[in-house]
């Protein structure tokens, strides 16, 4: 044997001790198109720190909450970082299930971080999760039509108003229904929606004493409004409809105007997928005449590290470098600033490039920072959250009260009946809660 | 008196076998027809005649590792299916031919558990799990697969001994058969087609089942049940990439099925004509 053969399989024991050495963070995640793109980039990370590798495990959004909400409530160790929306955070957090995000290095730039984004991320002052992207909601409608129907949309629409503009603009000769809306069950989905909308019609899920409201005025217009608008100028089939199939329609044109979440738009304007790309508006998501009140529908999604984790500190080293400024520019360089992430950092609308590449860059900040979900309805509350309630026992009570909504966009069921329903069901189980004694 | 069949009554229980047989497997069709659509095709509502894009399952391939959870479906699935058949053996003979008076109750029991909704022992088994340190690796999976589908091995495999006459053992015995030998090589063989399909179905099911293999693995372990759950989008289209997932999953098992199909037909009827 030759020294070079000995010094050759020296190398290779201590390659292959350093492998061995590395340290795997296993990462839960949803499919979306940013983290998938993410996944993309990792070798950028993990050429930095090569002492670290990355596990991901990518799973349906209700799968992926179940998966980690089960993983974390029984300390299982499964995940060392975990993509979770705002609404778990505060939960999470003061359950103790999360590790603080007080150290994220020197570089990280946590004061860029938009104001409203941080704040759903805060519990007594301290951070619990880095936001990876993040939306609001906001009117995306064709100009063209509108133009044809001799509208303007104004610069703060009211409800009123694009009742109205959705009536004249469709034209079920064409296939052409004025307005799309979510009316698939769920907590997540129509509920997102009739919960945004009802908070501008000044109506609220609970007053101060956690009694729920669906026997006030306020619901029982917002719910009529929706359900007559779907009814006279929205797509056959609307209770069905979530996301991706109003995505779908308006990409196809056959939608006067869309109010969802902003993230859309990037889809809308892309001119691979949408055929109507160079002819969207977007304004500001609508309130009723007089009501000072945006909808307040804020999301984000973000990592954070169960509280189980035994790899904090490079846990701590991706999350800062999944959200830094820095992988901004990477995802720019790689693939153009219309593809960066949105919504979570300052410094992205102050970019010329970005706002260039991303016209709806500066509707999507100003309903990002309209949205104030510390107050989000007009009468005072006892919770927080804009487009959802942010309590534990919210996901079941959002689903059932979407159910029974969804039932009246179906034509089985009336506007009286649903709400007199949801007010029974929600007061039942809120009293078994104990929020109701 | 027998039954004339004429041609007519075949004519019309071919076409009904037909019709039965497409509409079952229509759903396996639509995806292999959805996977070869492009995704705005996907939504836009019902068609049969995709434009035959393999772009979908060039995007499944570069986006997630198919090997891993592929190999991982095999060891699952042949895995638990041996020591399904490894305890049923010995289990389903000793209530065929030697029953109790509560050996009944005892099949009941056993199916009983089938009829529990699996979400409710959801925490107790993730606790389990996490305390042997059984979470994400495949021996865990291998034991619970195998738990899950007991009770059906042992039921199929004590329908199909029953129908071998005691008689055929006693004179084996008389002959200085031992217990070992007794089933070895004289239950057995005579069991073969029987036991031949209560593998294949019970492969099936392993590799099909979703619920725990998704539930309690990550990375490690994960079969292919998970590699179709991860293309399931919230935002934005998915369903043609989701559909080139599933053919994907789908096809091993199937291509299995397809030439197996005369072991599984004969053995699932086996014993119905005397």
């Amino acid at each position: 044997m030759t020294f070079k053969t000995i010094l050759l399989g020296a190398c290779s024991a201590l390659a292959f001790s350093g492998v061995a050495s590395a340290e795997t963070l296993t990462i839960a995640t949803v499919n979306n198109g940013d983290m998938i793109r993410m996944q993309g980039l990792t070798e950028d990370f993990t050429s930095k720190n090569p002492d670290i590798q990355l596990e991901w495990v990518t799973l349906e959004e209700n799968v992926l909450r179940e998966r980690v909400t089960t993983d974390i409530a029984t300390s299982g160790g499964q995940y060392d970082i975990m993509t979770i929306g705002n609404y778990e955070v505060p939960i999470w957090a003061k359950q103790g299930w999360l590790t603080e995000l007080a150290d994220l290095g020197e570089d990280y730039n946590v004061d860029d971080l938009l104001p409203s984004i941080r704040g759903g991320l805060t519990v007594d002052g301290k951070l619990y999760a880095a936001p990876f992207y993040g939306e609001s909601a906001m009117i995306m409608y064709r100009k063209d039509l509108f133009e044809k129907a001799g509208l303007e949309m104004p610069e703060n629409p009211t409800w009123e108003f694009i009742g109205e503009a959705a009536r004249k603009i469709t034209d079920r000769s064409q296939d052409i229904n004025g307005i799309c809306l979510r009316g698939k069950a769920g907590w997540g989905e129509n509920m997102a929606f009739i919960t945004a909308l009802t908070n501008s019609f000044g109506g609220r899920w609970f007053d101060e004493n956690w009694q729920p409201q669906f026997d006030q005025p306020e619901w029982k217009e917002a719910l009529q409004f929706y359900v007559d608008l779907m009814k006279d100028a929205g797509p056959a089939g609307a209770s069905s409809n979530g996301f991706n199939e109003n995505l779908t329609l308006f990409q196809q044109g056959k939608c006067g105007m869309w109010i969802d979440a902003t993230v859309a738009a990037s889809f809308v304007s892309n001119p691979e997928d949408s055929t109507v790309a160079d002819k969207v508006g977007y304004a500001i998501f609508p309130s009723k005449e007089g009501v000072d009140n945006h909808g307040n529908w804020l999301w984000s999604w973000n990592l954070a590290i169960p509280a189980s984790s035994q790899k904090v500190d490079a846990a701590k080293k991706f999350i800062a470098w999944a959200t830094s400024e820095d992988y901004a520019e990477l995802v720019a360089s790689k693939e153009g600033w219309a593809n960066v992430p949105p919504g979570t950092r300052t410094s992205l609308y102050e970019n010329e490039q970005y706002k260039e590449a991303a016209p709806f860059a500066e509707q999507t900040l100003a309903a990002m920072q309209a949205a104030d979900i510390t107050k989000p309805t007009v009468e005072p509350v006892p919770y927080t959250g804009g487009q959802f309630v942010a309590i534990p026992e919210f996901q079941a009570i959002g689903t059932n009260v979407g159910q029974l909504f969804s039932a009246v966009v179906a034509g089985q069921s009336s506007v009286d009946d649903a709400l007199s329903q949801a007010q029974s069901a929600t007061v039942r189980e809120m009293t078994r809660a104990g929020y109701i004694k | 008196m027998a039954r004339s069949v004429t041609t007519r009554h075949k004519v019309i229980a071919t076409v009904a076998a037909w019709a039965v047989a497409l509409l079952i497997f229509f759903p396996i069709l639509y995806t292999v027809v959805t996977s070869l659509k492009t995704e705005p095709e996907a939504i836009a509502g019902f068609n049969l005649i995709p434009s035959f894009t393999l772009d979908n399952y060039v995007t499944v391939q570069t986006q997630r590792d198919y090997i891993k959870p592929f190999t991982n479906s095999v060891i699952l699935s042949v895995g638990s299916t041996i020591l399904a058949l490894i305890i049923g053996i010995p289990s389903a003979w000793a209530m065929a031919f030697s029953p109790t008076k509560r050996t009944k109750d005892v099949l009941m029991w056993m199916l009983s558990t089938k009829m529990m909704p699996a979400v409710a022992v959801l925490v107790p088994i993730y606790l389990m799990f996490r305390d042997f340190g059984l979470l994400d690796t495949r021996i865990g999976l291998t034991i619970m697969l195998t738990l899950i589908n007991l009770p059906i091995v042992i039921w199929m495999l004590y329908t199909y001994f029953r129908e071998i006459p005691g008689e055929i053992l006693e004179a084996a015995r008389m002959d200085g058969a031992g217990l070992w030998q007794e089933i070895v090589y004289v239950l057995t063989p005579m069991a073969v087609p029987g036991i031949a399909s209560t593998l294949l179905l019970n492969i099936i099911l392993a590799w099909n089942e979703s619920f725990w293999t998704i539930r309690l693995t990550t990375a490690t372990a994960a079969p292919l049940t998970a590699f179709i759950a991860s293309f399931s989008s919230p935002q934005g289209l998915f369903w043609a990439k989701l559909s080139a997932a599933s053919t994907m999953a789908i096809a091993p098992i199937l291509i299995m099925g397809w030439f197996s199909q005369k072991q599984l037909v004969r053995g699932l009827t086996f014993g119905a004509v005397k």
